[in-house]
């Protein structure tokens, strides 16, 4: 029997009543000397007997069709094995949380480094070699890959628009400002890849995956098969950051190319391929304005973007997520204008929304306290609404002006100096600050706890990408059955198990998290009944059940397993409140006069996102977002060659992500807090929780220093220079 | 052709296609999946492995120039169980999180405390001669090859570090 939970109503907080105190703990991961050991085994590495390989060939026009492949000089080749096409190819992967097949073109072209064939031979050498003797004809067709042609559909609420517009022009104070923020990639450090295995009609997939419940039936759908004829397997993901959500192209081209030569495919993605193919975020232009009155509060915000699509895709980055809520001020607007090109898809990159939203929020917030001539803590402090200011939706537990106070005193905000008011010889020093927020969900999620004597198992088809998913799941069922934690053993990732929410969204822990602890405390009351005492008299620890005067060892107690299913999904406290996460962000940098560099020195963040499940594994996805936000506001650029669609920056000594040396030691603080509203195990995410807001920390801090707005990101030294060099500096 | 390569202390011969890297050789070859592709170019690191007691980028070595070497990968170091000191701090300090980088931040900040005990100055470096110090500075600089997406680059630090202290200890008291 399944335990159906819906979240209608705020719940006990029974974590804080059990007593066996591993949850919170900052416990090492489970998994973790599989991984440091290098024998945790990711999607292209399980050696299947008779397995060949596979290599995905990339459209080199950015529209038209294919006409034909002509591979007689792969013939040539000893060891060659075919080439694969045609109606289930996917033109890319699918959107988070699709469960339906992504576009499948046939012939058609829609961007340069679509997917439009895969060779396959006996060894990844002869396939790479393959790969490169195809003669592909294609017939071309005028193609839209500069921003500067594209066509937008416009999205606006023209009665709100009026409205800011005039609340602008009475306002004491006002900001007028555009940003522009580049294309991201998510750049996981595991390129996508695929084993596909089949027995009879059934299929087997090895792949990265984040969400395999919505991944099996996408993979069906692709494939047209039942879902009932699929499994995946994805026990370990090297990083997923929203670029493998959704099913890829590689999955599909190993499974077609396997069933026909009745053998095991293996298709991994070039890291070339996986800049081209994969889901990116859309560059964007951002116009904010904010009014003001005398008092520095806000009157109206309007917070428009222009961002970019491939046609037939649906997904558009929601730029303005947590503009919404963040801040208070009666007018507010929130223009779209989405532009249709013939470039890489957009889809979810880590915080789709805040990453880029904020980068350019935070930034004209800065600039309005110089307008004002506030601290930039003072404003955000004055602009803390009570309610959620577009719908009046009551906030759940809210801890921005917390985090605003921790964070100033920690990071020690008092001795900030004007702006170009600090310098160390060619450096200028200077500190920034900014607001956080990431809006909480719950995703319906499925998990089954197994008790063998004092050993519990947990199992769910949730993934962990890093995220830490094999802790914090085995924690929670450690905590509700008085266990210690390494007495529960995790089992992940594979869709023969309950399914889950997946990883995404910042939804996982809290959605996946709260199955486990229903189905444990359905076990709790097992063990009451075997106890023949109520659950509420019932107290377990240590591997021990006591009940009044009675005291059982679990070991004995337990004489056949027993287990207990559960699953959970959003209700009524979804509607009734308006869930986030939030946080402060505290940068220093220094910029140099001359070269324009900008070195991030220290960096301080504190969070208030409900109950922190594991310590050490939260702390260090805060950290993780930080150092995203200092990529996007420093160094990541995905640009395209605006005549051809082509990515060019499409590897990792071109797209520069941060390095070990472009970070200095963070500081991450979690304030105690509980979330009654977001679900039984009162948590709220921190996947991406850390990203909002982190980067314009950084660049209010560039500006600190050097008295100089920059507002096109990410802040390269020749931005820098250019930007130090308008203002006569 | 025949290669052979001494691997964590084995000699293995084998039979490959000269345009086998040595990244593939030790993947899928030898199934010593530990050793990662992050890039098949040599900019991520997370193939970094010990060839000769140096760090090399796997990928950017043919099996074949290989040959007679001495190489070491992650699955030399230590097993669950009994996991070496630096892998030991890397769970500890939280040095990772989805993994993929690990094997490659761990080989390489292997091949780096040898650099620095053996006086190998950086580009952050005070001096060119004399002992190294190793600040949250220069091991910054010195793994600036091994790039981690999940950025957990304050942890793998403090790993290191830890690890460098002992090191240092150790050699001190050796050397008296």
């Amino acid at each position: 029997m399944t335990v159906n939970f819906r979240m209608d109503a705020p719940q006990p907080r029974l974590l804080d009543q059990t007593g066996q105190g591993v949850i919170h703990k900052p416990l090492d991961r489970p998994e973790g000397p599989l991984k440091v050991s290098g024998r945790a085994t990711y999607a292209a590495e399980t050696h299947l007997p008779g397995m060949a390989h596979g290599v995905l060939v990339t459209a080199s026009i950015a529209r038209g069709h294919v006409e034909a492949i002509d591979d007689s000089a792969a013939h040539e080749l000893e060891g060659y094995l075919g080439c694969w096409n045609g109606e289930r190819f996917l033109r890319n992967p699918a959107q988070g949380m699709a469960g339906a097949a992504p576009v499948q073109p046939g012939d058609r072209v829609d961007f340069r480094g679509q997917p439009i064939a895969v060779v396959v031979a006996e060894t990844f050498e002869t396939a790479r070699d393959a790969a490169r003797r195809l003669r592909i004809l294609y017939s071309e067709e005028d193609a839209v890959t500069d921003p500067a042609e594209a066509e937008f559909e416009t999205k606006e609420d023209a009665d709100a628009a009026r409205a800011v517009a005039e609340a602008l022009e009475t306002a004491a104070h006002r900001i007028d400002a555009t940003y522009t923020t580049a294309s991201h990639a998510a750049a996981a450090m595991e390129p996508h890849a695929s084993i596909a295995e089949w027995n009879g009609d059934q299929l087997t997939l090895r792949s990265a995956l984040q969400m395999l419940r919505f991944n099996a039936l996408e993979l069906a759908d692709a494939m047209g098969l039942e879902r009932g004829q699929v499994r995946i397997l994805s026990p370990y993901v090297g990083g997923g950051f929203g670029s493998k959500l959704g099913l890829g192209p590689e999955a599909v081209a190993a499974s077609m190319a396997a069933r026909d030569l009745g053998r095991p495919v293996r298709v991994a993605m070039t890291r070339q391929q996986v800049f081209e193919t994969v889901l990116r975020r859309s560059e964007t232009v951002q116009r904010l304005r904010l009014a003001a009155d005398s008092g520095g509060r806000l009157t109206a915000l309007a917070h428009d973007n222009r961002q970019f699509q491939l046609l037939g895709e649906g997904f558009a980055e929601p730029v303005p997520q947590a503009s919404r809520f963040l801040y208070a001020g009666a007018a507010r607007s929130y223009r779209q204008d989405l532009g249709r090109m013939h470039r890489t898809p957009s889809g979810s990159v880590r915080a789709p929304g805040e990453a880029v939203g904020q980068l350019a929020m935070e930034a004209a917030m800065d600039e309005l306290a110089d307008a004002v001539g506030l601290d930039p803590v003072e404003l955000r402090l004055r602009n803390i609404p009570d309610a959620h200011p577009g719908t009046g939706t009551r906030f759940s537990a809210h801890g921005l002006e917390a985090c605003l106070i921790d964070g100033a005193a920690r990071f020690g905000w008092d001795r900030r100096a004007g702006p170009r008011a600090r310098q160390e010889g060619d450096w200028l020093i200077g500190m920034g600050m900014a607001g956080a927020a990431r809006p909480n969900m719950l995703v319906p999620s499925e998990a089954r706890v197994t008790l063998a004597g004092d050993r519990a198992t947990v199992e769910t088809d949730m993934t962990d990408i890093g995220t830490g998913s094999y802790a914090i799941l085995s924690q929670i069922a450690a905590e509700m059955l008085g266990l210690p934690a390494e007495n529960v053993t995790a089992r992940l990732g594979d869709t023969d198990l309950p399914g889950a929410s997946g990883s995404g969204g910042s939804f996982g822990a809290g959605s996946s998290g709260s199955s486990v602890f229903l189905a444990a405390k359905d076990l709790r009351g097992q063990i009451a009944a075997l106890m023949g005492a109520a659950e509420d008299g019932l107290t377990l620890k240590d591997g021990l059940a006591r009940a009044g005067n009675v005291e059982k060892r679990l070991a004995d107690l337990i004489a056949e397993p027993i287990a207990a299913t559960a699953k959970i999904e959003k209700g009524e406290m979804a509607k009734e409140t308006h869930q986030s996460g939030y946080g402060a962000h505290f940068c220093e940098v220094a910029v140099h006069a001359l070269t324009g560099e900008i070195r991030v020195r220290r960096f301080e963040g504190t969070f208030a996102a409900g109950r922190i499940l594991n310590e050490k594994t939260a702390r260090s996805q805060c950290i993780g977002g930080i150092v995203w936000g200092i990529g996007a506001a420093l160094t990541e650029e995905l640009v395209h060659d605006a005549r051809t669609g082509q990515p060019v920056t499409r590897d990792l000594a071109s797209y520069h992500v941060p390095a070990h040396a472009d970070v200095p030691q963070i500081g991450v603080t979690f304030l105690q807090e509980r979330d009654d509203a977001a679900n039984p195990i009162q948590a709220k995410g921190v996947g991406e929780l850390g990203i909002s807001g982190a980067g314009a920390a950084v660049l209010n801090a560039v500006a600190n220093a050097t008295g100089v707005r920059l507002r096109d990101y990410p802040a390269t030294p020749d931005r820098v220079i250019a930007a130090l060099a308008a203002a006569g500096l | 052709m025949q290669i052979t390569l001494t691997v964590n202390g084995e000699t293995r011969d084998m039979d490959l296609d000269p345009r086998v890297t040595l990244l593939d050789a030790l993947r899928d070859h030898l199934r010593l999946t530990g050793s990662k592709k992050g890039c098949d170019h040599g900019q991520c690191g997370a193939c970094t492995v010990l060839m000769d007691g140096r760090r090399v980028n796997a990928c950017l070595v043919l099996a074949a120039m290989a040959e007679g070497a001495e190489i070491t990968t992650v699955e030399g170091l230590g097993r669950p169980g009994s996991l070496n000191p630096l892998q030991q701090e890397f769970v500890a300090c939280d040095g990772f999180q989805c993994g993929y980088c690990t094997p490659g931040q761990i080989m390489s900040a292997t091949g780096m405390l040898a650099e620095a005990r053996d006086g190998w100055p950086s580009h952050v470096s005070e001096s060119l001669a004399g002992p190294v110090a190793l600040t949250d500075g220069e091991i910054a600089e010195r793994m600036s090859g091994n790039l981690c997406r999940c950025a957990a680059y304050p942890g793998i630090r403090q790993a290191i570090s830890n690890c460098a202290g002992t090191s240092a200890e150790a050699a001190k008291e050796a050397a008296e």
